[in-house]
């Protein structure tokens, strides 16, 4: 059993001392984690260009005024979301899933018309 | 939102439901199946760990000739081990000495040598770690329980796209005759990141 992530924390800057914690925080950050391996090692993308997005997505997300970020967020959702953003737009931007299509397919998933994938 | 059938329905989060819907159009145009994802999951969470990185430390601290190899051309001597990164990325390794020592930070994301580590552990990602790291890195050290002699100099190191780095730690003393595996045992990840010793030969006795 995994433990909870972030228990050992103990202030807001504090970083977690523990060893053998989990890595992912959530099963859809170990997703969003695979995805973007496997269609890098499939020649989707770049990973340099995949790397300068998620490295402004961090930068944006840490400038928000009250974002978790700022604080260590030890579930890794903050980071997550940067990378899956990240994702998102080098697959946009070589065509490989059209912004508007993960949109759409976005709100099926939200609104329950598709639950087929987990 | 409950369904008439007896099942309820928890509506996903705001990220589950984007990743979800992602995969679901990368399976579907072909350019993903779940198994490939759930291998490289599996793969990155459990095959490679810092077991590999630890394997490289202890044959540096037996055999005098790979070690030279690793600090002049850590990219050869690796790729003689073909323990090689999915990024391609050039590893440089930093050897630490009595009155030397490195830590290893990415400040602007996240890089690391996932090849010989696996993947980061949380709190490397983190925007504390990231600025602290160099802003106060011994203080940083210190919360990790790593105390430093004030004489001993401490160098970090700011990963790139372009530069993983690895730290080699000081052998412990008291491992003389050791064999290169038991030794392995002794190399924590904390440890290769620079945020700690190695472990003491006596809490792996026996």
């Amino acid at each position: 059993m995994r433990p909870e992530p972030g228990l050992e924390l103990e202030g807001p800057i504090a970083i977690p001392r523990s060893n053998g914690e989990p890595v992912f925080g959530a099963p859809w950050q170990s997703r969003a984690f695979g995805m973007a391996i496997v269609l890098h090692e499939s020649g989707a993308f770049e990973w340099a260009d995949f790397r300068a997005r998620l490295i402004e997505e961090i930068r944006r997300a840490e400038a928000e005024p009250g974002n978790p970020g700022k604080a260590s967020n030890p579930d890794g959702s903050v980071y997550y979301a940067c990378w899956l953003n990240a994702l998102s737009a080098v697959l946009d931007q070589g065509g490989v899933v059209p912004g508007y299509e993960l949109t759409g397919r976005c709100e099926d998933f939200r609104s329950g018309a598709r639950d087929d994938v987990h | 939102m409950s369904g008439d059938h007896g099942h309820t329905w928890h509506p996903p989060s705001e990220l589950e439901a984007r990743t979800r819907a992602l995969e679901s159009l990368l399976i579907e145009k072909g350019h993903a199946t779940p198994e490939a994802i759930d291998a490289v999951v599996r793969r990155y969470e459990t095959d490679i760990g810092p077991l590999l990185g630890a394997g490289v430390v202890a044959r540096a601290w037996v055999d005098e000739e790979f070690r030279a190899r690793l600090l002049d051309d850590a990219d050869g001597a690796l790729d003689s081990l073909d323990l090689r990164g999915f990024e391609a990325e050039h590893v440089k390794v930093v050897e630490c000495g009595p009155k030397e020592h490195h830590l290893v930070v990415c400040t602007l994301c996240s890089c690391y040598p996932w090849a010989l580590l696996g993947l980061p552990p949380s709190w490397y990602k983190s925007p504390a770690y990231r600025a602290r790291a160099v802003s106060e890195p011994r203080a940083v050290m210190a919360e990790f329980g790593l105390e430093l002699e004030d004489d001993v100099s401490v160098t970090v190191w700011d990963s790139s796209a372009e530069v993983r780095y690895l730290v080699l730690p000081l052998r412990p003393e008291g491992t003389d005759g050791w064999s290169q595996e038991r030794l392995a045992g002794l190399v924590t990840r904390d440890s290769m990141i620079g945020v700690a010793r190695p472990l003491e030969p006596r809490t792996v006795a026996a």
